[in-house]
Order: C-alpha cells, then sequence, then structure tokens
C-alpha cells in the first residue's frame, strides 16, 4: 500500500486539488493498485499546488502543479515509486525552498494529517501542553517570556508580558480570544495553520489557558474561512474527543473550553477590541484604551487576546524550551516570522525563518522575482497598512526594530509584489479607500479623513492645487496617524506616505 | 432669569474615596482615583475641547478632539478616556495638539451644512462651539466631496426631528438611549464614512423609541432637535421648576421665550432624575395651553342647566352660599371635599384647613384613597411610618430587586432607567405580576423569576415566600433581634411556618408553581442587598394593606432595612400624592399622619387656626357616595380630581354626584366630574404654581412659576376666598407663607422653607429642624416605630371571584404615553403613541370567543358593561384580560366593583370578573348619560348598609387568623379610628335589627363601642358561641 498526500488546503483546492484526490483514486482502482489517499495540510510552496506527494522510500517525493488530467501520465511514469515526471520535485524535504526556511511553527505543516490527534503526536504534538502542565503557570507564563515571542498579529507587543497580566489579574472568569480574522490582502498564515495543522492553535490556545487561569476560549474566524472553519470545528471535536479540551485537560483536572466564532466580514473586527465586541454580540466598534483587554477584555473580563501565529508559536515554545526559540532572530525580535509572499510573484507561499532575513532575500531567492517577469518597482510589506518599498530599498532587514527606522513594520508578514506597470499614487489612493469603506466609523479621523484622502489624492494626479493639496495631504496623514482611536485610522497613512517618499514622480504626472 | 447652561464636565464623575494628584497645565489637580484627565481638567477651569464627551456618558472616545500630551508619554492620549495617574503632567494646548484639533474641526465641518445663521441651533451648537474654540478659519478640503448633505430628516416623532444631514456620528444619541434611558433603540448603521445614526433601520415612530427625549439631550448639533425649538426659537430664560406627573418627581428646567414655554429640559442638579427624563414629563405639556383649558369660572343652578361664565366673586359667593344653605338644612357634616394630589403641597394644606376649620368636620379626604393609601396604613403599622424608605438612587446598590404589582418602564420611565441600569450590571430581579411586563424581558435584561400570579393573590405569593425563607432557615435573626419587636416575630413566624402558607399550599391559589416560589425567594434572601417596589398591583386588592404589610414582614425578615440599595418602595402615581397624604388629606389625621382624636396635636391646631376642631374621623371618599345616594352628603369640592371617570363604579359615582345639591369642581377642563357640578372653578397648571410637590423618595421638589396664573388666582387664594366666604376668614400673601405654617405644625417639615428648598434644591422629609440635612433613608438606626413589628398576613381571597358567567379577571393599569384618566396627556400628541384603551386578552381566550385583533368586544362585570378594541397577545395568561383607564369613552370604571381594601377602602381595580364578547357596536361611551342613571332612595340605603356591612365583615375576616378576639380588636380599632359617628350609628341600627350578615366578631366590637346600646343586650353570649 502506497501513501499519497494530497493537500485539503484552501489554496490547492481552489487550482483542482480535489479533482486530483478523485482521479488519483479512480486511476488507482483501475490499475488495481492499492494506494492510502491523504488530504495532508499545504507545505506553503504555493507555486507548487497542487502539490502531490508520495511516500518511497527515499522520503516523500513531490509533483508540481498537478491536475486531474496529468493523473494518467503520473501512473505511467510510475510515480507511486517516485518515478520521474516533468513535475518532479524530487525529494521535498530535501528541496532548498523548504530546506532553508527554518519552520519552528509551521513545522508539521503539510507534513501531517491536520485532523489526524495521532499524527499530530507523532509528530511532537502536544509535548508542548504537557510540559506546560508539569511546569504550571508561573514558570510557563516565564517560558514564554523568555522566549521573546512578540505579538505576531502586528503590533508586536510582548506576548510573555501580557499572558502575565492575565495570569495575575484577579476575576471570576478569564478569556482567552484568539484573532483569526485574517484580513489584510495578501496575508493568509492563520487560514494555512487552520486548514493544515490546527491543532498546534488548539494546544496553544490551552497552553494560554491553563496558565492564565482562563478557562473559556475563542477562536474568532471570519465567514470567508469556510475550509479553514470546516477543519477547526473539526479539530476542536477530536480534541473534546481525546480530553485535550474540557473539564479536564489531558487528566490534568483543568479545565479549558474552547470554541469557534466566525465573523460576520468587517475587517475592523481583527482589531483586538472590535472583535471582542463582536464576540460579544455586538456591532464590532473599536473601543478605547485604558482599559487594556488584558484586564477588561471580553464581557469586562480579563482577556488574552493573541493571534493564531503568536498562540500557535507556543506549542514549539515551551515543548523545545525558551533558549531554542530565543536562538532564532535578531536583538529584540526573537523567533522566527511567517511571511507570506504574495501578488505579482513568480513563487507565492509560505516562508518561514528568523527575524532578520533581508526582504530582497524573500522577494528574489524565495519569491523568484515577478510573475509576469518584469523588474519589481515595489514591495508591500505588513499588509494594506503596511509600507511599500523602493526596489533599491530591498535590503532591509526584516525585524520589528529595522522595520520602523525604515519607515514600514513586519505586521502580519505579508509582502505584497509588484512590477513596473504599477501607479503608486492609485496605491495610495486604495489605502484610503479601504479605510473609508473598512472604518468602524467611530473616530473622526479614520472616518471622513480617509474619504477626505481619496478626494484629495485625486485632486492631486489631476493636478488641482497640487502643491497645496500635497500639504494639506501630508497634514491629513499626521492628523489620521496621531489622532485615530485604532491602528486602522492610524496606520493607513503608512503606505500613503511611503508612496510619497518613494515614489512622488507617481503623484506629478 | 437668564438662560441657565449645565456645566459639562465631559465625563461622569467618580466615586472612588482614594485620590490622585496630576499637574494639568501648570496647575495642581487633586481628583478622586478613576477620574478623567478630562474631567479633571474641566474641574479646575481648564475646559479641553470636545464633542462626543458629555458627563452622562461612559467616556467614548470618538471625536478625537480632546487629545492631549503627557509628561513621558507617546502619542497623544484622549483626555475623556485616559485616567489621571498619580504624578501625571499634562498639556492641554500646545501647538501640535492645536493643529490636531484644528484637522478634526476641518473635517467636521467638510461634511456639514454652513447654514448655522437659520440652524435652530444656532447659538445652542457644541459644533459651532468647537469650530470657534479651536479657531478653524479655512476648510481646504472645499466642500464639492462626498457629503451627507442629501441626508432625509425624519419627522415622525411628534416632538423632535432628526436631521441627518447634520449629524456627526459622535453616538451620544445611541449611547444616551442606551446607557442612560436603557431601551437601545438607537444604533450606527453602515461602515466608513457611511456610519450613520438608525433606529435599527425604522422611521423613530416605528421603532423602539419611547421618546424620553435623552438623544435629543445628549445631541450636541441640531441633528436631533425639539420641533418646538425649530418653530419658535432658542429659548431666552429658564426656570426651574418639577414635572407635575408621576410620583418620580423630576426636575426640569422650562426654557422659555417671554411668557412661551419653549421647551422642558431635564435637569442634572434633579436629586430624583438627575438629568433624564420621559415622555411626559419632557415633552407632553402642552396640555397647559390647550383651548379646552378652562380659564373663567362658571356657575349653574342646575347641571342640566347651561354654564354660566361669571367673576370670581361671583363664582365663590355662589358656592358659599350653596354649602352654608346645606350645612344650615342637613348638619355641619352634610358637606366636605376632596384635596387633589396633582396640586401643591401648599394648595392641598389649604384645602383641608378650610374643610375643618371653615367647614367644620373632618369630611376631607384624597385621591390616594384610591391608589396608595394601603401603603400609608400598612407601612406605618410595620415600620411606624407612612412613606418608603429609600430615596431612587438606592437601586444602585442592590443586589436582587423584587418588582411587585408596578410596571416602572411604562409608569415611572425615569426611575426604571435606574434600575435597568442596575439590572444591567448584574442585579438579579423577581417579577410578581400577572403581565408580562416588559421588564421581564427587555434589551439587555432578564428577570430571573417571573411568578405570573393570578390577579388578587399577592397575599399568597408574599406568605410563601416568607415561609420558604423562615422554613428553610434563610432569615437575618441578627436584624430582627436587633431592629424588630421579637415577640411580634415570634407570634408571625408560628403563623407563617404553618402548611397553609406553604409554597405548596400557595401555588393553587396563585397558580405559582411552588419551585418557582421557592427559587423566588432564596435568591431574595441570598442577596446582600434586596430592595423590593411595589405599585398599584399591591395596594389596589381588598388585600392591598395586607400586602404592604406582608412585604414589609420580608424585608425585616432578611433584613433589608435601613440602608443603601434595600428598602420597601411604593412607586406613587402622581407628582404630588405622598405631599396630599403628608398635609392631612385623609378623614382621620391632621399633616404628618396626627389622628384628630389627639388631644394635643388638635389642641395645637385648634390654637393655630383659632377655632374648634372635630375629634371623630370625616367621611372617605366612598362613604361621602354612599352617604349622598341616601341625601346625607349634599355638597362637595373637588380639586384636581376627576372621581366620575377614576373610581370605581362609575355608575354609582355618577348617581352620587348627581345627589348633591352643590358639586364645585376646581380643575383645568371640564371634566367627567363637572358634568355634574353647579360651580366650576378654573385651576393653575403646574406652570403657574408656586409651592412644591413631594415625590415617592419624600423629596419636596420647588415647583416655580414660569407665567402668572392664566385664571388671574392662584388655586390657594381660591380655596382662602372661599373657606372666608363660608365664614372663616383665611389669607396669605404668598405660598411661601403656607409652607411656614406646614413648618411649624408638623414635625416631619419643621426645618423645610421655601429659601431653604431653593438653597439645597430639594429636601427628603423627614426634616427636622432647620440645620437637619433631610432623610434619604428611613429607619437606619432603628425604626421609626421604635422597634419594626412584624404583622400576621392572612390570606384572604376577595370576594371578587370569576365564574361561568364571568369567567375572566380584568387588572387595570397604566401606559408610558398615557397618564392617569388622560386628561393632560390625551390633549398632547401623546395620542398618536395610544389613541384608545385596548383590551388585551390571551390568545386563547381570544380565539375560543371569535375574538381577532383590533376587533370591538364588549367587556361586561357584575357591575357594568363597555365597549373597547381587542389586542390579541401572550403578555397576559389565559384567564386574565387587561386595559388602561386613559380614555372616558373607554369607560374602564363603568365595570370595576364596590370591593376595596378591608383596612382603607382603596378600590379593588385589579380584580373584576368579567366576560368578553365580540360585539358590532364601535366606540366606546358617548357621555355619562349612557349610563342610565338610576335613583331610589330604599336601594341606596341598603347599598349603604351593605357597604358598612362589608367593610366590619372584612376587617374581622382579615384579622381572624391568630384569634376571634384579634379580630373583635381589629374592628374596634377601625371603628374608633377611621369610622365617622354616622357611620358607627348606622351599622348599630342595622345590627339591632339582628341581621345575620354581620360577622360575631363584628358584633363583639360594637358592642364595645356602645356598651349601652340596646342592641348588645344579649350579644355576649352570642359572641361566645364562636369565640
Amino acid at each position: 500500500m502506497t501513501r499519497v498526500y494530497v493537500p485539503r488546503d484552501s489554496a490547492a483546492r481552489s487550482i483542482g486539488a480535489d479533482e486530483v484526490a478523485v482521479a488519483i483514486l479512480t486511476e488507482a482502482a483501475l490499475r488495481g493498485v492499492d494506494v492510502e489517499l491523504v488530504r495532508n495540510g499545504s507545505r506553503g510552496m504555493l507555486w507548487a499546488e497542487p502539490l502531490v506527494e508520495v511516500v518511497t522510500d527515499a522520503g516523500r517525493m513531490g509533483y508540481a502543479g498537478i491536475t486531474s488530467d496529468k493523473v494518467a501520465e503520473l501512473f505511467d511514469a510510475g510515480f507511486l515509486t517516485g518515478g520521474e515526471h516533468s513535475s518532479s520535485l524530487g525529494v521535498v524535504d530535501d528541496m532548498a525552498w523548504l530546506k532553508d526556511q527554518q519552520r519552528v511553527t509551521f513545522a508539521r505543516m503539510g507534513i501531517t494529517d491536520p485532523v489526524n490527534l495521532d499524527d499530530y503526536q507523532a509528530h511532537g504534538g502536544l509535548r508542548g501542553l504537557r510540559r506546560a502542565l508539569e511546569l504550571g503557570p508561573e514558570a510557563t507564563v516565564e517560558e514564554v517570556l523568555a522566549s521573546g515571542l512578540r505579538g505576531r498579529g502586528g503590533a508586536g507587543f510582548p506576548a510573555g508580558i501580557k499572558w502575565r497580566t492575565v495570569m495575575q489579574a484577579q476575576a471570576d472568569q478569564k478569556y482567552i480570544a484568539c484573532n483569526a480574522d485574517e484580513g489584510d490582502s495578501g496575508t493568509f498564515a492563520d487560514r494555512m495553520l487552520m486548514e493544515g495543522d490546527p491543532f498546534t492553535l488548539i494546544e496553544g490556545m490551552t497552553i494560554a489557558g491553563v496558565s492564565t487561569g482562563a478557562t473559556v476560549g475563542y477562536i474568532y474566524s471570519r465567514s470567508e474561512y469556510p475550509d479553514a472553519n470546516n477543519t477547526m470545528r473539526e479539530a476542536l471535536a477530536v480534541a473534546y474527543e481525546r480530553g485535550v479540551l474540557g473539564s479536564d485537560v489531558l487528566g490534568s483536572g483543568k479545565s479549558f473550553d474552547l470554541s469557534l466564532r466566525v465573523g460576520a466580514g468587517a475587517y475592523i473586527c481583527g482589531e483586538e477590541t472590535a472583535m471582542l465586541d463582536s464576540l460579544e454580540g455586538l456591532r464590532g466598534m473599536v473601543r478605547a484604551k485604558p482599559p487594556i483587554p488584558a484586564l477588561e477584555g471580553l464581557f469586562g473580563k480579563p482577556t488574552l487576546v493573541n493571534n493564531v501565529m503568536t498562540l500557535g508559536s507556543v506549542p514549539a515554545i515551551l515543548a523545545d524550551g525558551s533558549a531554542a526559540y530565543q536562538a532564532y532572530g535578531t536583538e529584540r525580535s526573537r523567533g522566527t516570522q511567517i511571511f507570506q509572499i504574495a501578488g505579482n510573484v513568480a513563487r507565492g507561499g509560505i516562508v518561514e525563518t528568523g527575524f532578520g532575513v533581508s526582504l530582497a532575500e524573500l522577494v528574489e531567492t524565495y519569491g523568484g522575482g515577478t510573475r509576469t517577469g518584469l523588474p519589481v518597482r515595489a514591495v508591500q510589506v505588513g499588509g494594506p497598512l503596511g509600507a511599500y518599498f523602493p526596489a533599491d530599498k530591498l535590503d532591509v532587514s526584516l525585524d520589528y526594530e529595522s522595520m520602523i527606522a525604515a519607515g514600514g513594520m513586519v505586521g502580519h508578514g505579508g509582502i505584497v509584489i509588484f512590477d513596473e506597470t504599477v501607479d503608486m499614487s492609485l496605491q495610495a489612493r486604495f489605502a484610503m479607500e479601504f479605510c473609508s469603506k473598512e472604518s468602524c466609523g467611530k473616530c473622526t479621523p479614520c472616518r471622513i479623513g480617509s474619504t477626505r484622502g481619496v478626494e484629495t489624492i485625486d485632486k492631486i494626479r489631476e493636478g488641482v492645487d497640487r502643491a497645496n493639496n500635497l500639504v494639506l495631504l501630508n497634514d491629513l496623514c499626521e492628523l489620521m496617524t496621531d489622532g485615530s482611536l485604532c491602528a486602522m485610522g492610524g496606520l493607513t497613512p503608512m503606505p500613503v506616505q511611503s508612496a510619497l517618499r518613494h515614489f512622488p514622480e507617481d503623484f506629478q504626472r | 432669569m437668564t438662560l441657565m447652561r449645565d456645566t459639562d464636565y465631559g465625563t461622569p464623575a467618580s466615586n472612588a474615596s482614594e485620590t490622585v494628584s496630576v499637574t494639568i497645565d501648570g496647575h495642581a489637580v487633586e481628583v478622586p482615583a478613576g477620574t478623567s484627565i478630562m474631567r479633571a481638567a474641566a474641574e479646575v477651569g481648564l475646559p479641553v475641547p470636545k464633542l462626543c464627551a458629555t458627563d452622562s456618558l461612559a467616556a467614548f472616545g470618538s471625536c478625537r478632539l480632546c487629545l492631549v500630551e503627557v509628561d513621558g508619554r507617546r502619542g497623544t492620549p484622549a483626555s475623556c478616556t485616559t485616567p489621571c495617574e498619580p504624578g501625571m503632567v499634562v498639556h492641554t494646548q500646545t501647538p501640535k495638539l492645536d493643529k490636531l484639533r484644528k484637522g478634526v474641526m476641518e473635517l467636521y465641518i467638510s461634511d456639514h451644512p454652513l447654514d448655522c445663521l437659520t440652524c435652530p441651533a444656532n447659538g445652542d451648537c457644541e459644533l459651532q462651539d468647537m469650530a470657534g474654540v479651536v479657531g478653524l478659519r479655512d476648510v481646504r478640503y472645499g466642500y464639492e466631496g462626498k457629503n451627507h448633505l442629501d441626508a432625509p430628516t425624519d419627522d415622525s416623532n411628534p416632538y423632535f426631528s432628526f436631521d441627518e444631514s447634520k449629524c456627526i456620528a459622535c453616538s451620544r444619541c445611541v449611547r444616551a438611549c442606551g446607557e442612560v434611558q436603557g431601551t437601545f433603540a438607537l444604533t450606527i448603521q453602515g461602515r466608513g464614512f457611511e456610519s450613520k445614526v438608525s433606529p435599527g433601520g425604522n422611521l423613530f415612530m416605528n421603532s423602539e423609541c419611547v421618546s424620553c427625549g435623552a438623544c435629543v439631550q445628549a445631541c450636541p448639533t441640531s441633528t436631533l432637535q425639539e420641533k418646538n425649538v425649530i418653530e419658535l426659537g432658542t429659548p431666552t430664560r429658564s426656570v426651574e421648576t418639577t414635572c407635575a406627573y408621576c410620583g418620580v418627581g423630576c426636575s426640569f428646567r422650562a426654557e422659555m421665550r417671554g411668557d412661551e414655554v419653549v421647551r422642558m429640559v431635564p435637569s442634572k442638579k434633579g436629586g430624583a432624575n438627575e438629568g433624564h427624563s420621559c415622555v411626559k414629563g419632557r415633552f407632553a405639556w402642552g396640555y397647559a395651553s390647550h383651548d379646552d383649558r378652562q380659564l373663567e369660572p362658571m356657575i349653574r343652578e342646575k347641571i342640566t342647566d347651561d354654564w354660566r361664565v361669571v367673576s370670581w366673586d361671583e363664582a365663590i359667593a355662589y358656592a358659599a352660599a350653596g354649602l352654608k344653605k346645606i350645612q344650615d338644612t342637613y348638619g355641619v357634616n352634610s358637606i366636605g371635599g376632596i384635596t387633589s394630589s396633582r396640586c401643591t403641597n401648599e394648595e392641598v394644606f389649604v384645602v383641608q384647613k378650610m374643610i375643618r376649620a371653615a367647614f367644620g368636620n373632618n369630611n376631607v379626604d384624597t385621591c390616594a384613597r384610591v391608589c396608595h393609601s394601603p401603603t400609608g396604613y400598612g407601612l406605618k403599622q410595620t415600620f411606624g411610618t407612612s412613606a418608603g424608605t429609600q430615596d431612587f438612587k438606592s437601586v444602585a446598590k442592590s443586589d436582587v430587586i423584587m418588582v411587585i404589582g408596578a410596571n416602572p418602564t411604562d409608569a415611572h420611565p425615569v426611575f426604571a432607567s435606574r434600575m435597568k441600569r442596575r439590572l444591567r450590571q448584574g442585579a438579579n430581579l423577581i417579577v410578581v405580576d400577572p403581565r408580562r411586563i416588559d421588564l421581564v424581558k427587555s434589551a439587555h435584561i432578564k428577570a430571573d423569576y417571573h411568578l405570573p400570579l393570578q390577579p388578587g393573590t399577592n397575599v399568597a405569593v408574599i406568605n410563601a415566600l416568607a415561609h420558604t425563607i423562615v422554613t428553610e432557615g434563610l432569615h437575618d435573626q441578627a436584624f430582627i433581634d436587633e431592629r424588630c419587636d421579637t415577640e411580634s416575630f415570634a407570634e408571625w413566624v408560628d403563623f407563617i411556618k404553618r402548611p397553609e402558607n406553604s409554597p405548596d399550599a400557595m401555588s393553587i391559589a396563585s397558580g405559582v408553581p411552588a419551585e418557582d416560589i421557592r427559587a423566588a425567594a432564596r435568591l431574595f434572601a441570598s442577596g446582600k442587598n434586596g430592595a423590593i417596589y411595589y405599585g398599584l398591583g399591591v395596594t389596589e386588592h381588598s388585600q392591598g394593606s395586607t400586602m404592604v404589610m406582608g412585604m414589609a414582614n420580608l424585608a425585616m425578615l432578611t433584613g433589608n432595612i435601613g440602608r443603601e440599595g434595600v428598602g420597601v418602595n411604593p412607586l406613587r402615581g402622581q407628582n404630588n400624592v405622598q405631599g396630599s397624604c403628608d398635609m392631612g388629606s385623609f378623614p382621620h389625621e391632621f399633616s404628618g399622619y396626627r389622628h384628630v382624636s389627639d388631644d394635643t396635636v388638635r389642641l395645637q391646631f385648634e390654637e393655630l387656626w383659632g377655632t374648634a376642631l372635630q375629634s371623630e374621623p370625616g367621611l372617605r371618599i366612598p362613604n361621602m357616595l354612599d352617604a349622598a345616594l341616601v341625601g346625607e352628603f349634599r355638597g362637595i369640592y373637588v380639586q384636581g380630581e376627576d372621581i366620575a371617570q377614576s373610581d370605581p363604579n362609575t355608575k354609582h359615582v355618577m348617581a352620587a354626584l348627581a345627589a348633591m345639591d352643590m358639586v364645585i369642581v376646581q380643575d383645568l377642563f371640564l371634566n367627567e366630574t363637572a358634568a355634574f357640578a353647579h360651580v366650576f372653578l378654573p385651576g393653575t397648571s403646574f406652570l403657574e404654581k408656586n409651592g412644591t410637590f413631594t415625590n415617592a423618595e419624600r423629596r419636596i421638589n420647588r415647583v416655580r412659576p414660569v407665567m402668572a396664573p392664566r385664571t388671574g388666582m392662584h388655586e390657594w387664594e381660591v380655596t382662602c376666598a372661599l373657606a372666608t366666604a363660608v365664614g372663616y376668614p383665611m389669607h396669605y400673601d404668598h405660598s411661601s407663607q403656607i409652607m411656614d405654617e406646614i413648618a411649624a405644625s408638623t414635625p416631619t417639615f419643621k426645618g423645610v422653607s421655601f429659601s431653604r428648598l431653593d438653597a439645597a434644591g430639594s429636601l427628603q422629609w423627614p426634616v427636622t429642624d432647620v440645620e437637619h440635612g433631610g432623610t434619604p433613608i428611613m429607619h437606619k438606626d432603628a425604626f421609626v416605630r421604635g422597634k419594626g413589628r412584624f404583622m400576621e398576613t392572612q390570606y384572604v381571597p376577595t370576594m371578587e371571584r370569576s365564574n361561568r358567567k364571568f369567567p375572566l379577571l380584568l387588572t387595570t393599569g397604566r401606559i408610558l404615553s398615557q397618564y392617569n384618566v388622560g386628561a393632560q396627556t390625551r390633549r398632547t400628541p401623546n395620542i398618536e403613541w395610544h389613541g384608545e384603551d385596548l383590551l388585551e386578552i390571551h390568545e386563547s381566550d381570544a380565539q375560543m370567543r371569535g375574538i381577532t385583533n383590533g376587533s370591538w368586544v364588549e367587556l361586561n362585570s357584575r357591575v357594568g358593561t363597555t365597549v373597547m378594541r381587542a389586542t390579541v397577545t401572550d403578555r397576559v395568561p389565559a384567564g386574565v384580560v387587561y386595559t388602561t383607564f386613559h380614555y372616558p369613552t373607554s369607560g374602564a370604571n363603568v365595570i370595576t366593583t364596590d370591593y376595596s381594601d378591608w383596612a382603607t377602602n382603596c378600590p379593588e381595580y385589579k380584580v373584576t370578573a368579567v366576560e368578553v364578547r365580540p360585539t358590532l357596536t364601535e366606540g366606546g361611551l358617548a357621555s355619562p348619560a349612557d349610563l342610565g342613571l338610576e335613583l331610589h332612595e330604599g336601594s341606596a340605603r341598603a347599598h349603604a348598609v351593605d357597604t358598612l356591612v362589608r367593610m366590619a365583615n372584612q376587617i374581622a375576616t382579615h384579622n381572624e387568623s391568630e384569634s376571634f378576639d384579634n379580630a373583635v380588636e381589629a374592628v374596634y380599632t377601625h371603628l374608633t379610628m377611621f369610622w365617622t359617628p354616622s357611620m358607627k350609628a348606622d351599622i348599630i341600627d342595622y345590627a339591632s335589627t339582628g341581621a345575620g350578615d354581620i360577622s360575631p366578631a363584628v358584633y363583639a366590637a360594637l358592642e364595645r363601642v356602645t356598651p349601652e346600646h340596646p342592641a348588645f343586650a344579649d350579644s355576649a353570649a352570642f359572641a361566645g358561641e364562636d369565640g
């Protein structure tokens, strides 16, 4: 019996992975061959999807870009024993694209059956939770603190400090709220983890729960992620069935209940306080801070709000110790970041590596330049509110401090590549327009300012009183940055101002 | 007086006891911990610009005008959402902040109509003010961009308009609707630039909006604006006064242009309402200038004659002559009067003074007879004083709230908002009511237990609650030992422990599952602070007084008396019903609840008033009416009350009025009672009065005139003129002198005067001397009567029973937009919400009878018939129907019965057995004449005697649980305390005929009253048989 892997990841499915899976089983039956088909997560090489892998003595052999009509060819080429085919990638684990990465959070990604807990444990799963239960709350939180883990949702706040705040807060009820409302354009790491290795998130949240004293957790996902939600629900059911969740976590006597909540499609609900409103059943509106959610969060109770990537990194930190995690990264940006390469790029996908990798390496070495083959002109880092970098500034190191120094941010690690046909004044306009549509409408700079931003950029583009309108646009950006209630309005000027700074010619046509 | 504006500190005050010190713009400031930078700055006179902040709402942080800089902190935090921290050094004015604020205002104004000069809020607009404060001189974005200037105006509400084009989306209205009012009718709809305020996607009138005005009050622009301001312009002066609707007693600023009221604005300084209002007080005051106001005195010889307008002098002379003639012919006790709970303390005091001193009898009663007289009786028996124990604020400290027979969201909406705020904070709620009132389940509120009892079974439920607490040992023995009369407690415990008082037994009578009663009892007993709030659903029963005592027992049993968050709290119906009772309106009591037979007190008044006063009680309203029908009571002065509509068994009331020779009505309108009047004296509205109202929390509030009396005379002046014309000269130069007389003669008011009230805002009685600050919470260290007394509360079912002919029980109540008999609210646009009285009937009862929603139905009781439209609903349980009594045409009281509370004769409005059937007849009663008045001397006498026998027997029945002697004692006490000599004589005469329907205990009591009377020659032996 030969084991064949075809990803169930929605990126793979969107280009025919389901059909490929059916074709392989059909073809195997026709040929009377025994095949065990496993629907794994994606390896993150989205450029190679649908990626079919076959277990051979040499290792898992990969075949890239398989469509259902190529399946018979694969059988003919003897792929079940690793036979050569035009799509062959060789042994997947030996590929430089993967091998050169430092996969910690995504260590199991694409390797296991996402909803098979035995498979999960066979690949190191639940070691972190078991160790956390042994260590007890204080030591676990110390471990997270010592790892240097910072919030991967974008703000980069030291996770351990937040954990300690929630742990020390006195309340009759505390919560863990996982922000899985991944709305940034060009980002997909949260989705992939939920689809490809959901137990990692469950384990991370359970560790957070038992160590901070929160007995209830929510994963706040989005309606645009039906596959991730289904996989998450499946995994949650398994976790309950196997005693990872519930009133007696792994026999520890500790209780942790976890459930999935699905948002209705508002970008702003990815802002942590708006997310809490939404979880409470309210319209998602940004709350003023203080009070911070760690003290007064969900339903007014102490709440640990972390992103999927933050919580997903915790099992590895606990399993292998903070020192191991600390070893990755630079000065104050420790550990690994899951970069997501997208846009006009030849090889898009997930690159997990320690902080400090250069943007150029991600764009050129991993991304392989643009898909159109035209020169790269601009790269936006950190989602729609992140800065644009021009081609001559790609040597910037991707860590929190260097990015801030360069006028940008790591954000959620999304990297979107544009070739030379891009009009950066339109990109600046897009940032304002996005804000004008997705703002929660609470604070004035964001609610009205974004619309005025669009109009002012239009005037600049049309050459109307350009000099004064450029001054006005800058004043507006300053107002939105300093005056907005949350990061949505506060960061919208970042792409605008980076476009103005690096591509002034696009505003002078 | 100029226009007053309350200072707005931006965020609510912090209640913290510890303080923090900060430096703001170089000024050292010390504030309670938790105070926002904004408030701290405002308190030292350094206001920070703001638009979304107002001190009635929690900080929100949306406008971004109030940004400040704090040394050692990054960025520019909003001063409204940032609390002061020790040592903070704050700068509110810097070049950076100036630029940011100008930038914010530039954005606002880029989406705002530039029509300030023609805007209704011109000069009263915070947006306009802030544009000035930040020095906005230029809007560089221009005005051609995307905007909301074409947004529609929603004019559906009769009182205010919603002009979306002026909205700055600050959410103050949305937050006020939720945080202050607790209705949550408003929301922000849409995202980003499309965000807008919306009443749930509807027009205001089709939404859940209750028109309380909180949103209008909160709006910083002209978006939500009173239509009156739009029409008339901004007011130029204001007068602080008190609302004349319910017993909450909200303080308002009447904002005026000359003598014209532009709007009523709730006052933040008002102790009862603290800046909140309801649709009635805020908006429904237009009746005061309604064309129906009768402004000139009128007289006529017979009630079938036309009215003749006359001078004040002629009207008063005519009235006085009529009264004197009656007294000359039929004796001193043949006339009397009724004081009004709508009038001021001063007006009430002079009316009762006129009756006692000028008429020379004690035939004075008040409308409290028909609402809260059992409260006075029951609380006096148990606690020693005839009033509620708490201030309204107290509810903010309650942990378990029990609402019994009250519907606060409709009848006491401003207090309900306070209660709902506490409930949203997590206090538990128990609702005891046949109907599913709004409190049972509404936005963010859900009762832990709703006990939907059968009408008339309150006592069954309260006894079962107490039984559970006692038998499960959940009572507060320490409190009882320290604060209560332990002997009465021991006796009461024996009584309450009886199996007949158990939840299992009482669930049969009440229809409430025993388990729910037990669970509710445990919840109430377990709360740290348990508070009871109740209304007329408690008092207007034949066991009303028993129930009041039952609640007092429960409060003492659980130690819930004498501090904040607890207590027994009547929600009183009318603005001054507390005051009218305090002022000596009852036939047996002088002001301050002192019995007329008390020689010391009477002597004091005799000296003060320079005339002899009667020492025997006078007639209660129902006895006056009965006496009228037998020709013994022939003249009445009715001030500000419409007994022909509000009192039970309308037909009987009207027949009695028609039988009198001189009916004097003083009112704003020619009401239903005026149809039977010979003299009509025009009254003044609250806008013309100068005096005081006392609300349900015993708070004495000033009522200040905003205009001279439109009738030319103050009501107290009219009363004085009438008293003088009758032969007893009465004169005051000013109403403050009446209060001085009240203070001089009434210990609980000793320290009250107009000047003190003007200085303090309000005072809660007792105010024992001029230094005393009043009493927000009663019975703090000891009960007024010393030790709290437990009273046995035997459950005696009402005699009004449903049967095959009358299978349904009718209960009555009030609706939000209307007030009592509707004389005021029916003359305002409030009729748009409630244009007629409707009969609520359960689906199953409706189906069985072929009644559909909106169809006309005929409602029959043992005493009468009326017609109204039906609403099919599950708000009432099967077997119960409900209606309101706001419209004379529906005549709900045509069908209510003569049954009344055993102790006080408060009518049993809340239980009438009825049958309902569909009818083809549309509309209600056209006029009182429809009733077909009949009057037979013989049956009237029989009726009067029947009433006396029933009253006496009822007292016996309700007190016989302990012993026969106890029943005799009770009847004897009531006869001597509350019955007039002629009533006693009548029942004794009747008893002497050997009538078998007089109970043995009554016989025994009558014998004690007049042992020498021949009727009782052998009654001892008779009594002995049963005794």
